[in-house]
């Protein structure tokens, strides 16, 4: 479970990342951050690996203040937390295998690491992990080879390879087109289900939000404005999120059901 | 948990699979054919010698014997112009060089394939060993420094110029082609305009490069601070040395950042 | 610009910008002049002096070639020199860039005294460093060899922070949040992506060491220079041909593999 309680974030420029934030997310959940860029989303889910470290207030992922961790429990949460990227973060001349299984670094030793010594269940671990998103005839390929869809899965499979509680996702389908997109949210979807993993994604287009979420978190400069469940949701409500009218460009668009 | 092995990797051609090996083998085969045959003297390396030098000469090296100032900067005046004079050489005279190796000026593939030839052969020598030759042709004084200076110059700036001159703008040169300028006029209206900026550029870069490269043109009598270097080093006056270093510093980081700036606005 | 109906018209170009080209134009002439004259290397003293020039040039021919098998094992030694220089200061060079990169090392009480080191290294002639050692460890190649490490390190070192302060920083940011310490990062983002430019600059870095060994022979720090200093003091110029002609065959096919290879990997 991921609590905020009377979190804060002040960057050093002086600008509000986040204001007073309370929330409750339960394990397994599927929750959609929406808002308009700028409004504190990414803030938000980088706060629950560290990646920005709050300023104020209280963060607890099961029961503990992760706001009181050392470097080292740092890396030990992270290896807990998986975390998806608008730039997919591949290294682009290494391998999709080599891509993939970096991402047991946090369970390996640096040395074992360094010289590619990994168990042989992590590297069927990362071959599964592969399959499970249907890239794995392209194991041994470079990963800039690979199409923006494609690099995403793989970037699914790393994280998968951690054997995480809690994915986080950073507007994974931004740079993607909308077939695409909905193929990797269904990844993303498919994944939470089966594995019963927390799920995190930013979002700022609002059909998909409702497509995919269980829970959708709405944010206006650095604040929660909105949070309930996706039956609840219609488009008035993003309007009151967003604070305007809802726009084409709003929308993904490309849903099977359109 | 039932026994896993990855899929086989992608087949490799016989070539793709044998060049690594291939690669080490010969990297390894250098290194052994380096390391037996090199031979350096350890037990004069690390000798008793050694350690009387270490504890003499650095402690020196790190305390500049200032009372050689005046001389030092005199010398080191002397550099700079050698550089200056060099440097200016060579940038006049590299600009011929330049365009009958560019293409687009000098439509003969002799020329440009000769004059390319003549510049990177130039380049194959260090300035030391051309200064070393005119030291024996005019003797020993800065005049042999600076001739080897410019023609080492020559030898990079006239490359960059050629480098410069290709990438020029040719329309610009049609343009006035089709008005009826005649060869000089494209050149003075059509072709400088466009490579002003960048040749000054080089030229300065390049006397960054010579002040370097002047510094230690005395050490084989061709004018200098590299003179005092010779004579401080022989007499192992070592603080003096460490003041030559100090100035040599200073001077070359300073030249170094005034030229960026000079750069900077120029291009 | 003139507000009458009938604007004044200067040329082309401004009096004032004019003014400036001439004054540049006639600083740096004047003071050509003023050089050329105190360093005695006007074109005047070119022209008393050509016959300085042709004299040697003409008792360079013909080379000496029997010389060349004593030329050829110190050329050798001189290549080895550089080999093990550049392979020092490549190995050393990888840790010193990474504390060098301000992407990796944002704290500049790391990243700048790291810089200023290596900028201080590079403005020392190798073979001003050269003679410091000489004096140091006496006369051979060891000398030779560490002054080729230490001006080669500051070179390496440059080039290398720049290019890792240019590198994707993604995957980095995705390795940290996967739990991957530091190193486990620098091998698993930051190598990757500056291999090949590392493997690249390893060989221009030879290239330039090359060169350089062939003159440290002059202040006893091994190498070919020996032999070319040697007999240059003793006029024996045909045996000077010689050494000229190989070293410019030698350092012409190793730029020649050394550009194919670079060529290649980039």
């Amino acid at each position: 479970m991921i609590e905020f309680k009377d979190v804060s974030l002040v960057y050093p420029n002086g600008t509000q990342g986040l204001k007073n934030i309370n929330l409750q997310i339960n394990p397994g959940e599927f929750v959609v951050v929406v808002g308009l860029s700028g409004a504190g989303k990414s803030t938000l889910i980088r706060s629950i690996n560290r990646l920005v470290k709050p300023t104020g207030g209280d963060l607890l992922i099961d029961n503990e203040n992760i706001l009181n961790y050392g470097s080292r429990e740092l890396r030990k949460l992270r290896t807990k937390v998986g975390m998806i990227f608008q730039n997919y973060n591949l290294v682009k001349r290494s391998s999709v295998m080599k891509n993939v299984i970096s991402g047991r670094l946090g369970h390996t030793g640096t040395l074992r690491s360094m010289f590619n010594l990994y168990p042989k269940e992590d590297l069927a671990l990362a071959y599964r992990s592969l399959e499970r998103v249907n890239i794995a005839d392209k194991l041994y390929q470079r990963s800039d080879q690979l199409s923006g869809g494609q690099q995403q899965r793989v970037a699914i499979a790393r994280v998968l390879t951690q054997q995480p509680n809690i994915i986080l996702a950073d507007e994974p389908v931004a740079s993607l087109d909308p077939p695409t997109s909905h193929q990797v949210m269904t990844y993303l979807r498919k994944v939470n289900k089966e594995d019963n993993i927390t799920t995190i994604v930013n979002l700022h287009f609002i059909d998909m939000a409702m497509e995919y979420a269980d829970r959708i978190i709405g944010m206006r400069a650095g604040e929660v404005v909105y949070d309930g469940p996706v039956s609840d949701v219609n488009e008035a409500t993003f309007e009151e999120i967003y604070g305007r009218k809802i726009r084409d460009e709003d929308r993904v668009g490309g849903s099977e059901d359109e | 948990m039932t026994e896993f092995t990855l899929p086989p990797k992608p087949k490799k051609t016989p070539w793709q699979k044998m060049r690594p090996y291939i690669i080490g083998i010969i990297l390894l085969a250098i290194y052994i054919w380096t390391f037996t045959s090199i031979e350096i003297r350890w037990s004069r390396v690390f000798s008793q010698h050694t350690i009387e030098s270490l504890t003499r000469v650095i402690p020196q090296l790190f305390s500049p014997d200032w009372s050689a100032f005046g001389k030092v900067m005199g010398l080191m005046w002397e550099t700079l112009l050698m550089a200056y004079t060099g440097t200016l050489m060579a940038a006049i005279l590299a600009i011929p060089f330049g365009f009958f190796a560019a293409r687009n000026m000098v439509r003969n593939k002799f020329l440009n394939t000769a004059s390319k030839w003549a510049l990177n052969a130039i380049r194959a020598f260090p300035e030391l060993v051309l200064a070393l030759m005119f030291v024996a042709a005019v003797g020993p004084r800065p005049f042999a420094g600076v001739i080897a200076i410019a023609i080492g110059s020559i030898g990079m700036l006239g490359k960059l110029y050629s480098e410069v001159i290709e990438s020029i703008d040719m329309n610009v040169v049609e343009a006035l082609e089709a008005n009826g300028a005649n060869k000089l006029q494209v050149l003075v209206y059509g072709i400088i305009p466009q490579i002003i900026p960048e040749f000054l550029s080089y030229a300065i870069y390049r006397f960054e490069i010579d002040v370097r490269a002047s510094t230690i043109l005395g050490i084989i009598g061709a004018g200098g601070i590299g003179t005092l270097i010779t004579i401080a080093t022989t007499n192992r006056n070592w603080s003096e040395v460490g003041l030559i270093l100090l100035v040599i510093i200073v001077v070359v980081t300073l030249i170094d950042i005034i030229s960026a700036q000079i750069r900077k606005r120029l291009v | 610009m003139s507000k009458t109906n009938q604007p004044t018209l200067q040329g082309i170009s401004s009096n004032k910008t004019k003014l400036r080209i001439s004054a540049i134009f006639i600083i740096i002439v004047g003071f050509y002049l003023f050089t050329s004259i105190k360093t005695e290397s006007s074109l005047l003293d070119l022209w008393n002096g050509k016959n300085g020039f042709i004299n040697i040039a003409q008792s360079l021919f013909p080379p000496h070639w029997s010389y060349a098998s004593t030329v050829m094992p110190q050329l050798i030694e001189t290549l080895h020199m550089a080999i093990i220089a550049t392979t020092v200061a490549a190995l050393i060079s990888i840790p010193i860039s990474l504390l060098s990169a301000a992407n990796l090392f944002p704290n500049p009480f790391i990243h700048q005294p790291v810089r200023f080191i290596m900028n201080v290294l590079r403005t020392i002639p190798d073979i001003l460093l050269a003679l410091i050692f000489v004096g140091i460890f006496g006369v051979g190649v060891f000398p030779g060899i560490m002054a080729l490490i230490i001006f080669s390190l500051g070179l390496l070192a440059k080039l290398l922070y720049e290019t890792i302060e240019s590198i994707d920083m993604n995957p980095i940011e995705a390795i940290r949040a996967s739990g991957g310490n530091t190193l486990q990062v620098i091998t698993y983002a930051v190598m990757p992506q500056v291999l090949p430019q590392f493997v690249s600059f390893g060989l221009y870095v030879f290239e330039v060491n090359v060169r350089a060994s062939l003159v440290l022979g002059f202040v006893g720090a091994g190498g070919i220079g020996l032999l070319l200093n040697q007999q240059v003091s003793w006029a024996n110029y045909p045996n000077v041909m010689t050494i000229i002609i190989i070293i410019f065959i030698s350092v012409v096919i190793i730029d020649y593999i050394s550009n194919k290879i670079r060529e290649r990997l980039i």
